[in-house]
């Protein structure tokens, strides 16, 4: 059962093979039995799931069910869900019990989904290996003494581990693209402005994106049709036609351009994930794809405009953790500013503060210029680059990251080494594109390993397309960890 | 005719400053926070309601609830729009909301949501009527506005009834406001007062403010400096938060009262930011530029650039009432009226609607006369607005109909003026219940002169012989044989006729 498909499960709902309180009991079991050590949620909470699949093994009576009635979800504890506790990784909402619905839980709700519990995450969504979240470090199912990859590295790890069915994630920077790589699982960052932030905890606004994570490309397409969509409560959410993200999936890929950018190929680029794409690539050329080099020569500047734009964003967004209406406050102070410093000393960890702190000094008075506005010109740069490359292929192809997942605690202490390993995720971000990662095979120490594919605004539909026919003639994304 | 210098003449000048009038020039800015008239706040559906019990107009957006986002409201937009239209200004087809960052209990996200580089409105003018002050006559004024943009306001902090605890209330967190920045055009206090008077009448005027200053819909912070004629400007301090006119007088005469005196005894003036009590009549230094806020602008990335089509525009310059000063124009031009009248007969939309209604087929001067006048006076004695008049404008008309046409004096015109006021009525019943109406019966009133002349024999000799003021006597007497009924041109010539003969 665990091994199903979305869709395969949705059948055997509808077909009464087994009931979504079955299925979620299932599920919570298997959370009961692994959680402890792999870590992969923050909050459980049996009433809340419980009493969704009941109400969803109703709906499937009535014949009311829609593709995802019944079927068990996580949900990245960045999204605000009603009566749920919303950590954000961070021991400033350690108890805030959020009193309302983010868009994409009200959608999964509509859908009659289920959701089994909020899953860990870096603080705030900051970081690369899910070792900032206050709530203590995730295992990676495949090796439990590696990182998940972050942010959203409970949800590739449950994921991963068969701890769910599928999960949504969130990308500032690589946060779905990344675990995904690094837990051997797919993952959908849609175009910036397709799935709505409301309810979703800012990070980096101009940057959040939030997304589905799975087993499979058809899994993304099924949740993508549930969670993108215009929302009047996100002013920067696109109005556009709903579509089918299903529609494309069995069109064959001949004549499919594919770009290769030659800087994601360089130095830094470890030699085992270099392997592994170039292997898929051949594999797109047997699917009749042709391949065409291209040059993305901004990007190496994706990094430091980065670390300018999401912290300075950031500093601002997580300026309402004060302690003055909810949340984490100190426990004793002496005065107003007091009251501030403490708590924001006590409820931030050490990766936040330092953000904060990038963030606060290249917005002050005097360095904004010389900060700021040049790294937005150098994301208006990066932009443009993919405007031309797109002009020579339909899609771009690379590692999702230079390396598989690292030892967990390896790169703590250097905040640059662990930037780095977005190197390849972070333009896409900048420039507001869709972008995946699907898995690709194995590489050192048997992890896995990541294919990024990066579409052209609103081409969801043909990337999911692409990582579909790729994995209907591959099976690496049907492999499990041993031990789950 | 408008002055671009006018010196401050305090009252009660302090012998130690005699003569300073003339080395002293005051330069005066405004920024006004007006309150715009929408039922939702400016990001959310919170209602904008005054008065409300604490913290029930605040809603997840109010509260800055985690993962919460903007959305901006078009009645703000639309009502900067009408600003802009108003004041010719530069309306922006583009304009950026930008994030003004600093913590305080009352501003929930930790930044205020404003604008900065890109205001919605870009420069404008306002053109202010300036009533005359001693012997200096009233003068017409164009004051250059810099700017106005719009922006949230942020709550309150209840520092009463707390046990030393601060409680913060959030009902007005996200309240839109359009803050108004002028040039520092204004050379005294009198024309800093007619520049916020005016604009407190245009906001309300074009329907975007209610302009109630004690409930803080109109606040003004006073920018002050002084300086020699013609030298650079001076180091400002503004005055924050003004509430009434009143103040606004007070704390602009004390505040450069203090700056000449510190300069005068050798002081420098530090940028500050200061703050009237109203108890003392003195400002108070809150803040200097020293412990300023870095307050860390950046475009607010939750908003898009809010782009402001031709089309828009025209929809609202479509629905905008004739403005006041177009007003003003047409009462010179067409009616004949005094530039300051004009500009006190059109001090709100109520009393240039009264004063068209009531001047319609009547003589608009007199009519303007009346209304500036006994009108107004009752209106202040009885302390009312012009809207709660007893009086109507069409009860006001038939009055004036019937002065022009001779049927009452101007003595009959007051009695039939606080009769109205008092019962109400209709001018002909009053005239009629009274018996107001003048004798012009010139069968009548030469009766009367004739019985005059016959028994003045000896005044009747005197004046004949040359003493020309007994006139004023015989008019006296003719008035009162006729009761006070006759109309006086027509007794004049019957008078001077027949005295002649």
């Amino acid at each position: 059962m665990i091994e199903l498909s979305l869709k395969q499960l949705s059948s055997q709902l509808a077909g009464r093979k087994i009931s979504s309180v079955e299925l979620t009991q299932l599920y919570l079991d298997r959370i009961q039995q692994l959680n402890p050590e792999i870590n992969a949620y923050i909050t459980l909470n049996h009433a809340l799931a419980l009493a969704q699949a009941k109400a969803a093994d109703q709906r499937i009576a009535n014949n009311e069910a829609s593709p995802l009635t019944g079927i068990p979800f996580a949900q990245k504890d960045i999204f605000c869900a009603k009566g749920w506790r919303t950590t954000c990784g961070s021991k400033m909402l350690e108890n805030f019990i959020a009193p309302y619905d983010a868009h994409v839980i009200g959608k999964f709700n509509q859908a009659g989904a289920i959701n089994l519990g909020k899953t860990n995450m870096d603080e705030f969504a900051m970081g690369s290996s899910n070792e900032t979240s206050y709530f203590g470090k995730v295992q990676n199912p495949w090796d439990r003494t590696r990182v998940p990859g972050g942010s959203s590295g409970g949800t590739a790890a449950a994921v991963a581990a068969r701890l769910c069915a599928a999960a949504t994630g969130t990308d500032t920077g690589g946060s779905i693209r990344q675990p995904a790589a690094l837990c051997g699982i797919s993952g959908l960052k849609p175009t910036y402005g397709v799935v709505s932030r409301y309810g979703m905890i800012a990070f980096a606004s101009s940057l959040d994106q939030a997304g589905p994570m799975g087993r499979s490309a058809e899994d993304l397409a099924l949740m993508m049709n549930v969670m993108a969509g215009f929302d009047e409560r996100d002013s920067t959410s696109l109005q556009r036609e709903a579509e089918d993200y299903t529609r494309s999936l069995a069109q064959p890929l001949q004549g499919l351009r594919i770009g290769l950018p030659k800087e994601f190929f360089g130095e830094g680029l470890g030699a085992d994930v270099g392997k592994a794409v170039e292997e898929a690539i051949n594999q797109y050329k047997k699917l009749g794809a042709t391949v065409v080099e291209i040059s993305l020569p901004n990007s190496k500047l994706s990094v430091p405009a980065y670390y300018v734009l999401a912290p300075a964003e950031a500093s601002s967004n997580l300026s309402r953790f004060d302690g003055v209406r909810y949340g984490y406050r100190a426990a004793e102070y002496s005065d107003l500013a007091d009251m501030y410093e403490k708590t924001r000393a006590q409820g931030f960890g050490a990766e936040v503060k330092r953000r904060i702190m990038i963030g606060t000094y290249v917005l002050s008075h005097g360095y904004y210029d010389a900060y700021y506005l040049k790294a937005q010109k150098i994301r208006r740069l990066i932009a443009q680059d993919f405007v031309e490359a797109y002009k020579h292929c339909d899609v771009i192809m690379g590692p999702t990251s230079p390396s598989t997942a690292f030892k967990l605690g390896e790169k703590g202490d250097d905040p640059v080494q662990m930037y780095l390993s977005d190197i390849y995720t972070i333009a896409v971000n900048l420039a507001g594109l869709p972008g995946m990662s699907i898995p690709c095979g194995f590489g050192a120490n048997n992890m896995p390993v990541g294919l990024q594919i990066i579409g052209n605004y609103f081409d969801e539909a043909r990337m999911l397309n692409v990582a579909h026919q790729y994995q209907l003639a591959t099976d690496w994304h049907q492999r499990a960890p041993q031990g789950i | 005719m408008w002055r671009t210098s006018i010196s401050w003449r305090p009252t009660g000048i302090n012998a130690r400053h005699r003569g300073f009038e003339m080395t002293w020039e005051i330069v005066i800015g405004l920024e006004v926070h007006a309150q715009l008239s929408t039922n939702s706040k400016i990001f959310c559906g919170a209602s904008t309601a005054f008065g409300a019990e604490p913290n029930t107009q605040a809603d997840a957006v109010s509260l800055a609830l985690p993962g919460v986002l903007p959305v901006l409201n078009k009645g703000a937009v639309e009502r900067a729009i009408k600003f802009g239209l108003a004041t010719g200004a530069h309306i922006a087809p583009k304009s950026v909301f930008a994030r003004k960052n600093y913590f305080y209990p009352d501003l929930p996200k930790g930044y205020q949501i404003s604008q900065m580089d890109l205001p919605v409105v870009g420069k404008g003018t306002l053109t202010i009527q300036v009533p005359a002050v001693g012997k200096l006559p009233a003068y017409e004024k164009v004051v250059g506005l810099t700017r106005a943009h719009l922006e949230e306001d942020a709550g309150k902090s209840l520092h009463e009834d707390f046990h030393g605890m601060t409680g913060i209330d959030l009902n007005r967190a996200g309240t839109p406001l359009l803050e108004i920045v002028s040039e520092p055009d204004m050379r005294s206090a009198a024309e800093a007062i007619a520049y916020a008077k005016t604009l407190h009448t245009l906001v309300q005027w074009i329907g975007i403010c209610d302009g109630n200053m004690q409930e803080g819909s109109f606040r003004c912070d006073v920018n002050v400096s002084v300086r020699k004629p013609g030298a650079p400007f001076g180091t400002r301090r503004e005055i924050k938060n003004l509430n009434s006119f009143k103040f606004m007088q007070q704390a602009i005469d004390y505040e450069v009262q203090w700056q000449i005196d510190t300069l005068e005894n050798g002081g420098k003036i530090q940028q500050a930011t200061v703050l009237f009590n109203p108890d003392t009549g003195e400002t108070r230094t809150m803040r200097t530029k020293e412990d300023a806020h870095d307050y860390r602008y950046f475009p607010d990335p939750d908003l898009l650039p809010l782009e402001i089509s031709e089309a828009w525009k025209n929809e609202i310059r479509a629905t905008m009432p004739e403005l006041p000063q177009t007003k003003q124009q047409r009462y010179v031009a067409e009616m004949g009226l005094s530039a300051y009248d004009a500009s006190l007969l059109t001090s709100s939309k109520a009393m240039a609607d009264f004063f068209e209604a009531a001047a319609t087929g009547a003589d608009a001067k007199q009519c303007a006369n009346w209304i500036i006048g006994e009108v107004s006076a009752q209106l202040n004695r009885d302390s009312l607005d012009i809207d709660k008049c007893p009086i109507s404008p069409q009860q006001l008309n038939g009055m004036l109909k019937r002065i022009a046409d001779g049927t009452i004096s101007n003595s009959g015109a007051k009695e039939v003026f606080r009769t109205m006021w008092a019962e109400g009525g209709e001018a002909d019943a009053i005239i009629e219940a009274k018996g107001l109406k003048q004798v012009s019966d010139t069968g009548a009133l030469e009766k009367i002169v004739d019985e005059i002349i016959a028994a003045n024999a000896d005044k009747v000799a005197e004046y004949r012989s040359g003493k020309d003021k007994l006139f004023g006597f015989f008019v006296g007497l003719a008035m009162k044989a006729s009761k006070g009924k006759a109309n006086p041109a027509q007794m004049n010539d019957i008078l001077k006729k027949k005295l002649l003969e």
